[in-house]
């Protein structure tokens, strides 16, 4: 990548940091290269020879053969420290020394590498590798162009408080840097493209920089509230031999963080407010950040006898509880606690789209004088770029901190905050919402039945016959976009953490497959089966990825949601064509020009068995479902991704 | 799917006595059908009427439509979660027609009936 010029005596690394030590040994590069020994002088713009440009596009040159350990090396033994099991990425020159380095130093063992066709497919993977398992991944993406394919999926886990560990080959001295494409993939401040958008980044400069930027980088991303974090690599320092400059290097041993938690006297506040309400209700949505928080939220919701709402930004709840209830139940309450909601305003707000965007109406969804308190971490990395703050909702106790850490001192406090003579009428409280939710259970089954039939499939037949065939395993629904009308949520018997996994957190379409192989990578090696309900348009954007699986032999069963359109547009173009009163819907496709993903109709299976799954579709007849989902759970079971195409309603 | 009368209003009535020609009022399930896709009430409501939680705020608009002058009323006047479709770009045939489409749709089976769901805890 960086051929150096030895005429030039300058310690690159140094130089980087702001110290051009002129001669001295550590500095001198004995092992002379080819090039022209010119001290000094030297033209100030080079024009890129014939040689150079070969350099990059054809056969890459020998490097240099310099003596020492490779700074590389030394990165991999920085990175094992952290106990990084994967690494799905995309290769690229710019980090072409610490790839070698994985391979051959590090015997491609923690992290393992794995081959990945887009950037956006790698951190998609390391997003749900993390929901499912807890523990983060890195991934490495190429200078300029790299970066630029990971930053969607990068603000999808930002949005969604999820760690990945993104390191970036970049190659800074522009100088000595190859002309041409290298220089095209290089940039002053690379890290510039997601620091809005990442907990943290730095460019370090030396090796011992790496090691502590990168035990630093770790530890900021699995601190609560959890986040992705970017270091800039460069090109050159992984390349040179680390024992130049003299240094004793040493690894900054990884210590976690402790998640923060809230302040007592406003839990006290909270406690107090929740145990003398007449209509709590708790609203969760990234809440439990495992089975812990899981079952904290139940004692919580036990103890005051209060409905749970769950936004399902994860699975925070037992749905087989009779607390759980639906969002409706907001408008009666006088207290509600929000924990780590991604949306106060919209929890207590409604919003009708009147195709005025941007205006609509709003309205309160909640009795005024409603107290709300809120529990949440984000508070703590606000950033002003990004809009993923959402409305500023005014709230009674506002407490910036982890909910799930804030959890057992909010329920010593209540127990000591609930009146004795109160008691009764909570559990009054509770008997009525286990007869309400009863009810409930009916409605959602009697309109899961409507069009039981229909073909296209329903989304609620095409709900059940998974579970119907994965329900006697230890499944784990890795990822369920495109919208099935919140189907899995409402019929199956989540209880456990991992049973659902939430969704992208910034909306940005596409990860929904990369997400499933990296939660069924994690629930492979857990033993647990993994099965994603996949839609059409999310599918195409990376679909490299189905690739990724069957290389790895991971075992996922993913069922389709095609109905063959970008659904959530042919609505919006509906709307604002009625309220203009215009016709929309002039092309043959089934929805307005521009939405419909279909003639040709795109043979996902087929595509799916191109890349080494096992495939079966288009299936359009509701009575041949069972059958081939039952089929394919078998070839997962036997250690392979398979696919079923189906032909679906559209929500 | 074969033709069929639909529930009308007063106002209707009346005029199909003026005209005298109950036939030209017969809406038909098919064209309904038809009508039903091209604008587009299919992409909240279902192919079927069978609505979602999410794009149909729950609402089921068959088996068992709504009497025909609720039906028209709200397909007309609403601006809220539903987006309006006023006479210029609906005509009162085609809502006709898509009303007896959604009244021709036979009421499946009861969830009891259906082991997946009414053995499903
Ligand atoms: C962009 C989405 C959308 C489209 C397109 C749409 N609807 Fe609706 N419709 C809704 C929503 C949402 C509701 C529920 C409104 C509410 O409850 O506030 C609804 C409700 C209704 C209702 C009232 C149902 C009830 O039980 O209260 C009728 C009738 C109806 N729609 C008919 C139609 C017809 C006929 C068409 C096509 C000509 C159509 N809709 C197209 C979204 C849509």
């Amino acid at each position: 990548m960086t051929p150096k010029d030895p005429g030039l005596k300058i310690d690159r690394r140094k130089f980087l940091a702001g110290a051009a030590v002129a001669g001295a040994a550590t500095t001198v590069m004995p092992h002379a290269e080819a090039a022209p020994s010119q001290p000094a002088a030297r033209p100030s713009a080079l024009p890129p020879s014939a040689r150079m440009v070969a350099a990059e596009t054809g056969t890459p040159e020998m490097p240099k053969n310099k003596q020492g350990k490779p700074g590389s090396d030394f990165m991999v033994d920085v990175i094992k420290t952290l106990d990084i099991k994967y690494l799905p990425c995309n290769a690229a020159s710019s980090f072409r020394a610490l790839h070698e380095s994985l391979i051959d130093y590090g015997g491609d063992k923690t992290p393992q590498f794995m081959t990945c066709l887009h950037e956006e497919s790698a951190v998609g993977m390391a997003h749900g590798y993390f929901k499912a398992s807890g523990k983060p991944l890195m991934t490495l993406v190429h200078g300029t162009v790299g970066l630029q394919h990971a930053s969607m999926a990068i603000y999808n886990a930002w949005c969604d408080r999820v760690p990945v560990i993104v390191v970036g080959g970049n190659d800074l001295d522009a100088a000595y840097r190859p002309p041409g494409v290298p220089t095209f993939h290089s940039a002053q401040d690379i890290n510039a493209l997601v620091r809005d958008f990442t907990k943290w980044d730095d460019t370090p400069v030396s090796p011992q920089h790496f090691a502590q930027s990168f035990v630093r980088m770790y530890r900021t991303a699995m601190t609560p509230p959890y986040g992705p974090v970017m270091m800039s690599l460069d090109a050159g320092l992984q390349q040179e031999p680390v024992h130049e400059m003299g240094e004793k290097l040493y690894i900054p041993r990884y210590v976690p963080n402790s998640a923060p938690a809230g302040d007592m006297g406003a839990v006290k506040e909270a406690a107090r407010m929740l145990a003398n309400a007449e209509r709590p209700v708790i609203v969760v949505d990234r809440a439990a950040r495992t089975q812990k928080g899981v079952d904290l939220l139940v004692e919580l919701a036990e103890l005051l006898q209060a409905p749970v709402v769950d936004q399902q930004g994860r699975m925070n709840f037992p749905k087989t509880h009779y607390l759980n209830r639906p969002a409706n139940v907001i408008s009666t309450a006088d207290v509600i606690i929000g924990m780590e909601l991604s949306d106060f305003w919209g929890v207590v707000n409604g919003y009708v789209d009147n195709g005025d965007h941007g205006i609509g109406f709003n309205e309160s969804k909640i009795k005024s004088g409603t107290k709300l308190i809120s529990i949440n971490s984000v508070e703590l990395i606000t950033k002003a770029n990004y809009q993923d703050f959402q409305r500023f909702q005014v709230v009674d106790v506002s407490m910036p901190a982890d909910a799930e850490a804030t959890l057992p001192a909010l329920i010593e406090a209540l127990k000591v905050a609930i009146p004795n003579d109160r008691k009764a009428a909570i559990a009054k409280r509770g008997e009525t919402i286990r007869k309400a939710s009863a009810e409930g259970r009916d409605n959602v089954r009697k309109a899961a039945a409507i069009a039981w039939d229909a073909s296209p499939i329903s989304t609620a037949r095409l709900t059940m016959e998974i579970f119907n065939a994965i329900k006697n395993e230890d499944w784990s629904l890795v990822a369920s976009e495109g919208n099935v009308s919140n189907w899995p949520n409402r019929l199956w018997p989540m209880d456990k953490h991992y049973q659902w996994l939430g969704r992208s957190g910034g909306y940005g379409v596409g990860y929904g497959a990369p997400a499933s192989v990296g939660a069924a990578l994690a629930n492979r090696d857990l033993g647990r089966f993994s099965v994603s309900i996949q839609s059409d348009g999310d599918l195409m954007y990376a679909p490299g990825v189905l690739w990724t699986a069957a290389k790895y032999k991971i075992p996922l069963l993913a069922v389709m949601h095609n109905n063959r359109g970008y659904h959530q547009e042919v609505m919006h173009i509906q709307r604002l064509a009625n309220f203009r009163d215009r016709v929309v819907n002039k092309a043959s496709d089934l929805s307005p020009i521009g939405t419909a993903i279909e003639g040709p109709d795109i043979e996902y299976h087929k595509l799916a068995e191109s890349m080494g799954w096992w495939a079966k579709g288009p299936i359009k007849d509701p009575a041949q479902l069972g059958a081939a989902i039952k089929e394919a759970v078998a070839v997962v079971k036997s250690g392979q991704p398979a696919l079923i195409n189906v032909w679906t309603q559209p929500r | 799917m074969s033709s069929m009368r639909v529930y009308f209003s007063s106002a209707v009535v009346a005029a199909s006595l003026i005209f005298g020609a109950g036939a030209a009022f017969a809406a038909s399930a098919e064209k309904g059908k038809a009508a039903f896709v091209s604008n587009g009430c299919w992409q909240c409501h279902g192919f079927d009427g069978q609505g979602s939680a999410i794009t149909s705020n729950g609402k089921v608009l068959a088996p068992d439509p709504m009497p025909y002058e609720t039906f028209e009323a709200f397909v007309r006047g609403t601006n809220r979660a539903m987006p309006p479709y006023r006479e210029a770009i609906l005509s009162k045939v085609d809502l006709e027609d898509i009303y007896a489409y959604l009244q021709s749709i036979p009421a499946g089976k009861s969830f009891k009936d259906i082991p997946m769901l009414s053995q499903h805890e």
